[in-house]
């Protein structure tokens, strides 16, 4: 509740109250300049053009390498913008937001390659080849 | 609040709480509690992610990829994005100078890119269904639009949520609580456009490339 109207009413007597040295450090440490925000951009813009271009121009001939370099740029770009959008190092929030962003990662690596893994196998012992396998294949 | 009152008299009224912490506490962990719930976003996406990658392949002898994308637009789109991601950068940084008119154009500029981009999607989903591949088609398109439309709605939810903003501001001018806020949507908008870089690579790219 106070918390509430602590928010709502002018804000600046609670801010002037709670922000001392540490209020000050997080906000200038969390924007960037814009220098930050346009090496972010243009790398971005780079690292979405390469992708593109390598599908839409079929330059490598053998499509598995193709898979393999755009989901290497797109691993490359999410950094990117991590880093220069969203401002992460290891030290904001004094290391919290590294370390849910760690355990976040370890998640998501765990579920993707395990459901892909897994399904993938299934798929290939477990059944017979249906019917609109079997169209897919002559398609 | 009310136990002070039962407080036996005399004694130094028990304190509950530190006053002092409040203001440090909106300040200081409202940030990492957004950066929490965004993790917690990307569970989702990865669980939506995982789905695609598992019935992406099964088109039930229905249209695939293929036959159904069209990277052009694709690239444009993905173009609404990033143009909106440093836009609002540029919103955060007059935010940092307290310049309330320079934040609020470039906060409409994004929202602009943004509509464009929700507009886009849209659009090729009205495509989509007219070459006939509406979600009920096959478990590849049942899970594509799961997981695009899934990113469609929080870019959307996004501009509804930097509309209000937008008013607040104009209304109180750039307090310190409407600029924690303004904040907490730029991590969301930055993490909406990070997500769309997974949806183009593997969806769409991977998608075409097959």
């Amino acid at each position: 509740m106070s918390a509430e109207t602590g928010h709502l009413a002018p804000g600046h007597a609670a801010h002037g109250h709670g922000s001392h040295d540490h209020g000050h450090v997080h906000t200038e440490g969390g924007h960037g300049s814009v220098k930050s925000y346009v090496t972010g951009f243009v790398l971005s813009v780079i690292l979405t053009v390469i992708p593109f271009w390598l599908v839409m121009g079929n330059v490598l001939d053998n499509s598995l390498v193709t898979t393999l370099v755009i989901l290497a740029l797109g691993g490359v770009q999410m950094v990117v913008h991590v880093v220069y959008f969203l401002h992460m190092s290891t030290k904001s929030e004094g290391g919290w937001t590294f370390m849910a962003l760690i355990f976040t990662i370890t998640l998501v690596v765990i579920m993707l390659s395990g459901s892909v893994w897994v399904m993938y196998h299934m798929n290939r012992n477990m059944m017979p080849m249906s019917g609109h396998e079997m169209m897919n294949k002559m398609r | 609040m009310m136990h002070t009152d039962t407080a036996p008299p005399g004694t130094a009224a028990p304190v509950f709480f530190v006053t002092d912490e409040e203001g440090h506490h909106s300040e200081g962990s409202t940030m990492l509690g957004f950066w929490l719930y965004l993790m917690s976003d990307c569970l989702i996406f990865a669980t939506l992610f995982a789905t695609y990658g598992v019935l992406g392949r099964n088109y039930a002898a229905g249209p695939a990829p293929k036959d159904l994308f069209d990277l052009t637009g694709i690239a444009v789109n993905t173009a609404m994005l990033l143009f909106s991601s440093i836009t609002y950068g540029f919103a955060m940084l007059e935010m940092d100078k307290d310049n309330q008119r320079r934040t609020q154009m470039w906060l409409a500029v994004t929202g602009l890119f943004g509509v464009a981009f929700v507009a886009l999607e849209i659009r090729e989903f009205v495509h989509l269904f007219h070459e006939g591949a509406p979600p009920w088609r096959s478990a590849f398109l049942s899970s594509f639009y799961t997981l695009v439309s899934t990113h469609g709605l929080h870019v959307s939810f996004g501009i509804l949520w930097l509309v209000t903003l937008m008013v607040q501001v104009q209304k109180y001018g750039l307090v310190a609580a409407n600029k924690r806020r303004l904040m907490c949507l730029s991590m969301f908008w930055h993490f909406l456009d990070l997500i769309w870089i997974g949806v183009f690579t593997v969806v769409y790219l991977m998608g075409v490339l097959e």
